[in-house]
C-alpha cells in the first residue's frame, strides 16, 4: 500500500542499527522497544535489520518478521516527509471526519496509508487519538489537530509541509 | 506574581492552547507566571485559561490568540467580566452536577510537581497503604466495590487477592493504559493531568499482592502523554516514591512505560501481555488467567489505568466513603466520557445510576449540531448504540448489559440524525477484519464477509435474504470467537439493525466509505 519515498530519515546503516539494539538488550522483553528505536531512527523498521534483531533475541527471523507486520504502526519503507494521522474511528465520524478525510485524500489523490507520488505527504488511518471530545483530530507531524474540517486540515498539511 | 493557569493536555494543545500560551507570554507583561495543567474535562471550553484571584480561580475559554489583547485590556488578571469569563470552574453546571474522586486533581494542579500533588491529597493513600499492610489493603479494595473500568467489570479486589495468594518469586502489576476505544480519553488526561496518581495507584497494588515491577502499557497514538509520563517518571524516581526503598518503606517498587504500535486488540489483557513480551498481540486462551500465568509467566495484576488511579482515593478516604457513591452492583464512580456530537463535551466524573437521558440530554446538552440525537454509541467500538427510546437506562453495569449493551471504558459517542446506521454496522465489521488477531475464524473472517453482507444489504441486493445471513453470521461471531473483539462486535451491528431497521431498508444507499 505504502508507496516507496526516497527521504529515508537516515540512510541504513548496519552500526547504528546495532547500537540501537544493544542498548535495549537489559530490558525484560526487548523486542517493541527495538522495534520502535530502529523506526525512529530509520523511519522503517528495514528488512536489513531483522536478521540482526532475531540474532540479537535468540529468535527466528521469521519470528521477529511476524511481530513487524503484526502492528500497524512498522512500515517496511520510510513514510512522506509529512505524515497525516488522520482519526477514523466513531468519535470523529460523528463530526464529519468521513467528510474531512474524503476531501483531503481527493485533494491530494491518494488514498488511505498511500504517499504522494512527490514523497511529500502520507496520510494514515489511525483509530482514536483520544481527542474524541475536540473531533475530527489529526496528528500532523507529530502536532495535534482538533475541530477539523476539510479545509482546516487542508491548511494544517501545507503548513507542516511549508516548515 | 500572578498566576494563569493554561492546560497542555493534548486536548487543549489540538485547539490551540500554546498559541495562547505564547500570546500570553508575549502581552501579559511581568509579574505573570503561567503554570501548565491538565485539563479539567470541559473539552468543548478549551482551550480554557484561569487566572488565580483571592475570590478562586477564575476560568475562560474558549480562548483564542486573537481573543489575548481584549481579555487583557478587560482585566483579564484580576478576573474581570468578560463574555468568554465563565467563573470559578468548580462552579459551572457541568462540574457541580460531578462527583470527582478519581480525577479530583485533574485540570488543577501542575502534573510534573509532587510538592502541588501532597498538597492536594497525594500520597494519602500510599502512606495508609504502608501502615496498613498488605492484606488490609487487598480487603480494602474489596470492599470499595472497584471494578475494572477497562471494560469487563471484573472486582478488581478479588483479582488482587489471587495474585497476592499466589506464590512467585516474581509478580507483575500491568497497567493497561491501552485505550483503543473510541470516545475514550480518561486513561490519557491522567497520565497527561495527574500522573502521580497512577503510579502511586501501582506502587500500593505492587505492595497489595507483593509485586515489585510494574508496567504501564500505553499507546503511540498519545505521543503527548508518553513524553510527560516518562517525565512523571523520572521525578518519582527522584523522589523515591518508586525504586528500591519506596518512600523509606524498604519495599522496592520499579515500574516503566512500554508503548505499543498500532493493534486494538493489546488492548485485550492476555494480547497486551503477549506484546509486552515482544510478541505478536495474539489473544491468549484463558484459563489460565493471567493472575496465576501472565507476564514472562508470573502471577501478575492487570488492572485498566482509572482502576488503578482510583485506588489511591479508595484508601485515603475508606473504602466505605468509595462504595456510598453508586447503584446495585456498581459502586462508585466513572469517569463518563463525551465525545462525538456533542454540545458540552469532556470527561464527567460521576456516581454510577446516573440515567444515559440525563446524561445526553442535560449533562451534554444535546448535539452540538442542534440537530436531533438519532443514536449514541456506548462503551467504544464493540458496544452498541442506544436509541432515544431506550436513554431511561440507567448507567451501570449489569443494565446496560439488560439491554444488549456495556458500558465499557465509559466513552459515549453522540450522532445526529444525519448518521446512517448501516454505514456505522459496516464500519464496526470493518474495525474488526482491521483489528482481528487472527486466531479465531468467526473474528477473522467472519468480519470480512460481514462487510460484504452489509453493503449487499445496502445496495438492495436480495435484502431479506442477506440480513438472515447478517443474524446468523453475528451468532457465529458471538458464539465463536475467544475475546470479545469479534465476540462483541455484533453489538453495534445487530443494535444498529434492530433499532435502525429502515437504515437497511436496501433503498440503494450505500454505505460504503468513499476513498478506502
Ligand atoms: C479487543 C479488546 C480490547 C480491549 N481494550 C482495552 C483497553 O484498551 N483498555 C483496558 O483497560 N481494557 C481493555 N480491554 C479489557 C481487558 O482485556 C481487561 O479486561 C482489562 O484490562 C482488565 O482491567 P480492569 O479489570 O481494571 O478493567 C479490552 C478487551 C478486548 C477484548
Ligand atoms: S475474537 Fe478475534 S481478536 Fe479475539 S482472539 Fe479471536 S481472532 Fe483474535
Amino acid at each position: 500500500m505504502a508507496s516507496k519515498t526516497t527521504n529515508l530519515v537516515a540512510d541504513w546503516d548496519p552500526n547504528r542499527a546495532a547500537e540501537i539494539i544493544n542498548a535495549h538488550l537489559g530490558l525484560e522483553g526487548p523486542a517493541l522497544p527495538i522495534l520502535h528505536g530502529l523506526q525512529a531512527a530509520f523511519g522503517c523498521v528495514p528488512s536489513e535489520a531483522i536478521p540482526m534483531v532475531a540474532k540479537a533475541l535468540n529468535r527466528s527471523r521469521a519470528e521477529i518478521h511476524g511481530v513487524v507486520t503484526f502492528y500497524h504502526d512498522f512500515r517496511d519503507a520510510p513514510a512522506g516527509k509529512t505524515v497525516v494521522k488522520l482519526c477514523r474511528a466513531e468519535a470523529c465520524q460523528a463530526v464529519g471526519g468521513r467528510e474531512a478525510a474524503t476531501f483531503l485524500l481527493a485533494s491530494l489523490g491518494i488514498g488511505w496509508g498511500e504517499t504522494t507520488p512527490d514523497g511529500a505527504i502520507t496520510v494514515e488511518p489511525i483509530y482514536c487519538l483520544g481527542l474524541c471530545a475536540a473531533a475530527p483530530a489529526a496528528l500532523v507531524n507529530g502536532e495535534p489537530h482538533g475541530r477539523l474540517d476539510g479545509m482546516a486540515l487542508i491548511e494544517a498539511v501545507a503548513e507542516a509541509t511549508q516548515s | 506574581m500572578i498566576r494563569l493557569f493554561v492546560p497542555k493536555d493534548v486536548s487543549a494543545l489540538a485547539v490551540g492552547a500554546d498559541r495562547v500560551v505564547k500570546a500570553l507570554t508575549q502581552q501579559a507583561g511581568e509579574g505573570v507566571q503561567i503554570v501548565r495543567t491538565g485539563s479539567r474535562g470541559m473539552t468543548w471550553l478549551e482551550p480554557l485559561i484561569e487566572v488565580e484571584t483571592p475570590e478562586g480561580r477564575i476560568a475562560y475559554g474558549p480562548v483564542t490568540p486573537a481573543d489575548v489583547p481584549g481579555l487583557l485590556a478587560a482585566g483579564l488578571l484580576s478576573g474581570a467580566d468578560h463574555p468568554l469569563r465563565i467563573g470559578r470552574p468548580e462552579d459551572h453546571p457541568f462540574m457541580v452536577r460531578q462527583t470527582r474522586l478519581t480525577f479530583a486533581r485533574c485540570g488543577i494542579v501542575d502534573p510534573l510537581s509532587l510538592d502541588d500533588y501532597r498538597a492536594h491529597g497525594g500520597l494519602e493513600g500510599l502512606t495508609k497503604a504502608l501502615a496498613m499492610g498488605p492484606e488490609a489493603v487487598v480487603a480494602e479494595v474489596t470492599a470499595s466495590g472497584l471494578r475494572g473500568r477497562g471494560g469487563a467489570g471484573f472486582p478488581t479486589g478479588i483479582k488482587w487477592k489471587t495474585v497476592a495468594d499466589a506464590a512467585a518469586d516474581r509478580k507483575y502489576i500491568v497497567c493497561n493504559a491501552d485505550e483503543g476505544d473510541s470516545g475514550t480519553f480518561a486513561d490519557r488526561m491522567i497520565l497527561e493531568g495527574d500522573p502521580f496518581c497512577l503510579i502511586e495507584g501501582m506502587v500500593i497494588a505492587g505492595l497489595a499482592v507483593g509485586a515489585t515491577k510494574g508496567f504501564v502499557y500505553s499507546r503511540s497514538e498519545y505521543p503527548h502523554a508518553n513524553v510527560s509520563f516518562t517525565e512523571a517518571l523520572i521525578l518519582a524516581r527522584e523522589a523515591g516514591l518508586i525504586g528500591p526503598d519506596v518512600l523509606g518503606s524498604g519495599r522496592s517498587f520499579e515500574l516503566e512505560l512500554r508503548v505499543g504500535a498500532g493493534a486494538y486488540v493489546c488492548g485485550e489483557e492476555t494480547a497486551l501481555l503477549e506484546s509486552l513480551e515482544g510478541k505478536r498481540g495474539m489473544v491468549r486462551a484463558k484459563p489460565p488467567l493471567p493472575a496465576h500465568i501472565g507476564l514472562f509467566g508470573k502471577p501478575t495484576v492487570i488492572n485498566n489505568l482509572v482502576s488503578l488511579a482510583s485506588v489511591p482515593v479508595i484508601l485515603a478516604k475508606g473504602a466505605k466513603a468509595y462504595a456510598d457513591y453508586g447503584l446495585g452492583r456498581s459502586r462508585g464512580t466513572m469517569p463518563i466520557q463525551i465525545a462525538g456530537n456533542a454540545r458540552y463535551t469532556g470527561l464527567f466524573e460521576a456516581a454510577f445510576g446516573i440515567t444515559l437521558g440525563e446524561i445526553i440530554d442535560t449533562v451534554a446538552g444535546g448535539t452540538l449540531s442542534g440537530r436531533p440525537v438519532k443514536a449514541v454509541q456506548c462503551g467504544g467500538p464493540l458496544g452498541a448504540y442506544f436509541p432515544p427510546s431506550l436513554f431511561d437506562t440507567p448507567y451501570d453495569y449489569e443494565a446496560f448489559t439488560a439491554r444488549d449493551g456495556l458500558i465499557g471504558h465509559g466513552g459515549i459517542v453522540v450522532f445526529d440524525d444525519s448518521v446512517q446506521m448501516g454505514a456505522q454496522a459496516r464500519f464496526a465489521m470493518e474495525f474488526c477484519a482491521i483489528e482481528s488477531c487472527g486466531k479465531c475464524t468467526p473474528c477473522r473472517i467472519g468480519s470480512t464477509r460481514g462487510v460484504e453482507v452489509i453493503d449487499k444489504i445496502m445496495a438492495g441486493t436480495e435484502a431479506a435474504a442477506n440480513m438472515a445471513v447478517l443474524e446468523d453470521l453475528c451468532q457465529t461471531m458471538k458464539y465463536g470467537s475467544l475475546c470479545a473483539l469479534g465476540g462483541f462486535t455484533p453489538y453495534p451491528v445487530m443494535s444498529a439493525v434492530r433499532h435502525f431497521p429502515e437504515d437497511f431498508n436496501g433503498s440503494g444507499i450505500s454505505a460504503k466509505v468513499p476513498a478506502e
